[in-house]
């Protein structure tokens, strides 16, 4: 009774998978015996090496917007935290949220124009001219934007993504 | 279970509750609503307790009811306050459970208790209304008096309906039963509330530490209170649902998987797609398309006309029209013959002429002729069919996504990584498609911007499109002036001409398909428009300058055709003159009237030049050609060119990447052109030659790979890419128009010219078609013949056509209104849209009318009433200072519940909270001394941020 964890909840079974994952990335740094909870954190550098990672745009601001420090370094329920986020089961909601947070890059709640840009200059690698990037972010806003202030609030964000047909992830 | 247990749970649990409520700002519109009530509640509380004492000894029998009913308010103050902070409620209650079973007295101090601490918290507000409220509350008292039953019934009914925590059941024993019947009720509203949460706390943002607290906590619930409910499979259920949706997802996506596997050449036409953009790729899909067709057609040709004659005809060198004649026998198998279609070729399976006249063959009474002409005639329907549907389906694609154009740049950018790819070359890929497709919308884009001088784009359009017709009509006038030239040389003697003035249309021909595209294409520089519909101009440009070429080559074709028939003509009198000369002989040198066939080989009869076979001939030897040429244009164009601009590259004086030659641009309009005439030839030919189409689906597949390949690999993408139109209707209806031009020389001469006395499975035939009459007459019971014979009547005709036009007219003007109703609904949703966006932002900028309406009215009138609009404000401040007292809060995490904050605040939730506050300027106008009447809605407010 004493004992906090005698049941495994859902989410800590799917956890104690993941730790597997964990070790993997970082055999030096965690533990086998995670029974007393121990405060340990990955360093970003190493969540982002991740086959399931290494190949997204924005990898580092997903790691940062789920490390409790948002700087990238994981704990473990930051990592358990981040999959069962990311993983397909997930309800639109909850990924709206989170991509919302993914997308604010200077941690505003707003997604402004610098925000945007950054998120079009990682998805293209940045193959486009300034001007061209420029264009695009306005007219992003533009679409977006219903209370007219220049930036998407998490209610724009909300708006348009609950309409787009392939907001999967 | 010991208490001291439960007190360390409760605890525990109540850190838990702060977090929570940290969070409940995230859901801050609930929370309203709760604060409301509770608000409302409290003074009635008080109201009532005051109001009690007073009146207790007015009438005695109802004191036990109204203790209970003081009881229940008080748990109903408990129960908003639990509400209030969410999950402390459960730990409330079961800590008040518990006592309940120890003490009822330490019970009622708890309750006290937090009612303390209610009042300290809300204490303003709760005085500031509880004189109101107790005035009220005396008014009830009155009305209570009059009517006692009344007033009974409404107790229990609202003992039945917010009665609530366990707490009340242990009141006194009269109304243990009834309480006893709430409590349960509450329980399981609780245990749903609980289970609730379970099945949705995937949805709450909360870190996973407190997610798996509070998942404990309602699991916990759950168990303890769901068995004595007698239902405790629930959870098991739940695993198990959870487990199947899992599995049918998984089934779902794999099955998708398979099915886009299944479509061949996917992987590569997105590849394509991927760095060349949609446009580039929609010629590879159309030759997919294509490739499929010619597939089925060759099924039809390959099934019904070429596997009988091969399988169950008569064999090769039975009998003259499937032999080699004697004079070309030495020759037969040389390869520069067999190239040419010629010796062996010429008199096989490929050809009309290989096929016997037998009305039936083989054991099955194959009739091949009559399947001949049907599976020829059928190969057009289908093909004509098969246009016009994907045409009308695409076409109905074109319809609907309306608000598609809504967000275009949005959901590109939020919305079009793939977050499965892990494979960096997919991931490479992905890049490029994104950025491709992102240019593709800004050329789009500028394309919608560019305003400038209208009249000189106007002046520019016309004069090019002169400039062009101009070409046209030259290019027309020389190919039409060279043919009738070689009409001339025709009829000269081949000796006294030059090789030049042999070969002058093919020369001035090709040099015409040379020269014209490029100048074309530099010419519709002019006209500026944007690279889609540049490239459609172009394309109907080329299609007028090719459709030249196809007329000079069916009028030599048609030329070649007469002097063929003529010659055939004269032939067929020979050799039945040289028969009857044999007959007459026979019977004369052996005097009997019994002649046998004369005794020749099949290889020494004389024979007609067969010129289906000619025809036939023509149209594969052209397929060929184009193929090579098309291929060494790769090759040469593309592979060789870039290949020394590659390579050279480091040893010249200029940048030859950058500079003058560079890599080849993907030639789309070409291509397409080149594949819709060749396909007309196909379909031209397929009636004089059945393994044309086998060719031509050698020729497709090889395409296929050998262009993917090229122009991966040579060529480099457009300068501006741009978005393929989303239906290819533009080439489907050049394929259209090439299908049509290509069956009326065949129709033509299957009703009209004489088949060939001595070859093909028509032969004996006075006209091709006969073969039909032929069955109707005698195969088909006479019932039938007659009524072909009145199906044919012009009486019979004529209302059919009548009433396929009218059939025609009414479908058009139903889809006209159809049309009128879709860009009516398109602009409904525009408006719809525009309407939301106003209302979200500043309204006097945006609605002057409205602006103007409201100065005209009082201005109460459209003002909510004051109270709902103060709450919303003070919740917010209540809210913030909850904030701040949580966040050095008992969980010691001062930047997890920052984050905690900043996560909650861009919840949709938010806006709809603040919205009240953002009006709350004009009310206070309206209430207040100073308000104007002239003052608009919007203009009054506060600013918005």
């Amino acid at each position: 009774m004493g004992n906090k964890q005698t049941t495994f909840t859902e989410e800590q079974l799917e956890a104690y998978q993941v730790t597997g994952v964990t070790r993997q990335l970082a055999p030096h740094l965690v533990p086998l015996d995670y029974t007393n909870n121990p405060d340990i954190k990955v360093p970003a550098t190493l969540i982002v090496t991740m086959p399931e990672l290494k190949e997204n745009p924005f990898r580092d601001r997903i790691v940062e917007t789920f490390s409790e420090d948002g700087q990238g370094n994981m704990s473990f329920t930051d990592f358990v935290d981040m999959f069962s986020a990311l993983c397909e089961a997930a309800p639109r909601e909850l990924k709206t949220i989170y991509a919302f947070k993914i997308y604010d890059f200077n941690r505003d709640s707003f997604i402004c124009k610098e925000d945007l840009k950054k998120t079009l200059n990682k998805l293209t690698k940045g193959e486009l001219t300034p001007e061209e990037v420029t264009l695009v972010c306005d007219k992003a806003v533009e679409e977006a934007d219903l209370d007219g202030d220049g930036k998407l609030s998490f209610a724009d964000f909300e708006n348009m993504i609950s309409k787009a047909p392939d907001f999967l992830r | 279970m010991p208490p001291k247990r439960k007190n360390h749970l409760v605890i525990d649990i109540e850190n838990v509750g702060m977090d929570v409520d940290a969070d409940f700002d995230s859901e801050s519109e609930d929370a309203t609503r709760r604060r409301s009530r509770n608000r409302k509640a409290k003074p009635q509380r008080k109201a009532r307790q005051v109001s009690d004492e007073e009146e207790e000894d007015e009438d005695e029998d109802k004191s036990p009811k109204r203790r209970g009913q003081r009881r229940r308010t008080k748990s109903r103050g408990d129960e908003d306050e639990d509400e209030d902070n969410g999950q402390q409620s459960v730990a409330n209650k079961r800590s008040k459970a518990s006592r309940r079973r120890g003490a009822k007295n330490s019970r009622k101090e708890q309750s006290d208790e937090e009612d303390e601490s209610d009042k300290e918290s809300k204490q303003k507000r709760g005085r500031a209304v509880s004189k109101k409220s107790k005035e009220e509350q005396n008014n009830e008292k009155k009305e209570k008096d009059k009517g006692k039953n009344g007033d009974n019934k409404n107790n229990k009914k609202k003992k039945a309906e917010k009665n609530s925590s366990p707490v009340s059941s242990d009141d006194s024993d009269e109304e243990s039963e009834e309480m006893s019947e709430g409590e349960l009720e509450a329980l399981k509203e609780q245990v749903e509330e609980k289970k609730k949460l379970i099945a949705t706390i995937r949805n709450k943002p909360w870190r996973m530490q407190k997610r798996l607290s509070v998942l404990k906590e309602a699991q916990d619930f759950v168990e303890r209170f769901e068995g004595a409910l007698g239902k405790g499979k629930g959870r098991r259920l739940y695993a198990f649902k959870v487990m199947m949706t899992k599995k049918l997802i998984k089934f779902n996506r794999d099955f998708e998987n398979f099915k886009t596997a299944c479509i061949p050449w996917e992987m590569k036409i997105k590849e394509v797609e991927s760095h060349f953009g949609s446009s580039v790729a929609s010629y590879f899909i159309f030759l997919r398309w294509m490739y499929g067709l010619n597939l089925i057609l060759f099924g039809f040709m390959f099934g019904l006309v070429v596997m009988p004659e091969v399988l169950m005809g008569l064999p090769y060198g039975s009998i003259p029209r499937k032999t080699v004649p004697r004079s070309d026998q030495a020759t037969e198998m040389d390869l520069s013959v067999l190239l040419d279609f010629g010796g062996y070729c010429q008199y096989s399976v490929l050809f009309y002429g290989y096929y016997n006249s037998d009305r039936t063959i083989g054991v099955l009474k194959f009739r091949l002729p009559l399947s001949y002409l049907l599976t020829s005639v059928g190969i057009f329907g289908y093909s004509l069919l098969v246009v016009i549907r994907m045409m009308a389906r695409n076409a109905d694609v074109g319809g609907d996504g309306g608000d598609d154009a809504d967000f275009t740049f949005s959901w590109k950018m939020f919305t079009s990584w793939d977050y499965l790819i892990g494979n960096p070359e997919t991931a490479d890929n992905k890049y490029a498609s994104i950025t491709t497709s992102f240019k593709e919308s800004i050329v789009d884009e500028q394309e919608n911007q560019k305003d400038e001088n209208i009249h000189l784009r106007r002046f520019c359009r016309v004069s090019a499109n002169v400039l062009i017709l101009c070409s046209l009509g030259g290019s027309g006038y020389l190919i039409y002036y060279v043919v009738k030239r070689s009409q001339d040389f025709a009829k000269m003697d081949p000796s006294s001409l030059s090789w030049f003035e042999k070969n002058e249309v093919e020369f001035v021909m090709s040099l015409l398909g040379l020269v014209c595209p490029p100048l074309f294409e530099s010419i519709a520089e002019l006209e500026d428009y944007h690279p889609r519909i540049a490239l459609k101009w172009q394309l109907g440009r080329i299609f007028a300058l090719f459709l030249g070429n196809l007329y000079t080559f069916l009028f030599a074709l048609f030329d070649e055709v007469n002097g063929k028939l003529e010659e055939e003509l004269s032939i067929k009198n020979s050799s039945e003159w040289a028969l009857s000369q044999y007959y007459a002989n026979y019977s004369a040198f052996y005097n009997t009237t019994v002649v046998p066939p004369p005794n020749v080989s099949p290889a020494d009869v004389i024979r007609g030049p067969c010129w289906e076979t000619a025809v036939g001939q023509e149209f594969v030897k052209l397929t060929v050609s184009d193929v090579e040429v098309t291929f060494l244009t790769i090759l040469i164009g593309d592979f060789v060119r870039a290949f020394i601009v590659r390579f050279l590259n480091y040893c010249w004086c200029w940048d030859l990447e950058a500079g003058f030659p560079s890599y080849g641009e993907f030639d789309i309009s070409g291509n397409v052109l080149g594949l819709v005439f060749n396909q007309g030839m196909i379909w031209m030919g397929a009636f004089y030659a059945p393994g044309l189409i086998g060719i031509n689906v050698l020729r497709l597949l090889t395409s296929m790979y050998f262009q993917c390949w090229a122009v991966m690999a040579c060529n480099v993408p457009h300068e501006r890419v741009f978005k393929a139109s989303k239906s290819n209707n533009f080439y489907m209806g050049l394929l259209l128009l090439v299908l049509f031009l290509s069956i009326l020389p065949v129709i033509y001469t299957i009703m009209t010219m004489p088949p060939s006395f001595d070859c093909g499975p028509f032969s004996g035939q006075q006209k091709m078609y006969d073969v039909v009459m032929e069955t109707i007459n005698q195969d088909l019971p006479a019932f039938m013949g007659t009524i072909f014979s009145y199906a044919s009547n012009p009486g019979l005709i004529m209302p059919a056509v009548l009433l396929m036009v009218l059939a025609i007219y009414y479908l058009n003007t139903v889809s006209k209104a159809y049309q009128q109703a879709n860009a009516d609904l398109k602009k409904k949703m525009k408006t719809a849209r525009d309407d939301e966006k106003n209302r979200r932002n500043n309204k006097d900028s945006t609605n002057q009318m409205m602006k103007d309406l409201e100065e005209l009215l009082p201005n109460k009138s459209l003002l909510p009433p004051p109270f709902e609009e103060d709450t919303p404000s003070e919740t917010v401040s209540v809210k913030n200072s909850k904030q701040t007292k949580t966040k050095p809060g008992p969980t010691g995490k001062g930047v997890n519940v920052e984050k905690e904050v900043s996560l909650a605040a861009p919840n949709p939730r938010r806006p709809v909270t603040q919205a009240p506050v953002q009006r709350a300027g004009p009310p206070m106008n309206a209430r207040g001394a100073h308000a104007e009447p002239g003052r608009g809605r919007g203009r009054g407010g506060p600013p918005r941020r």
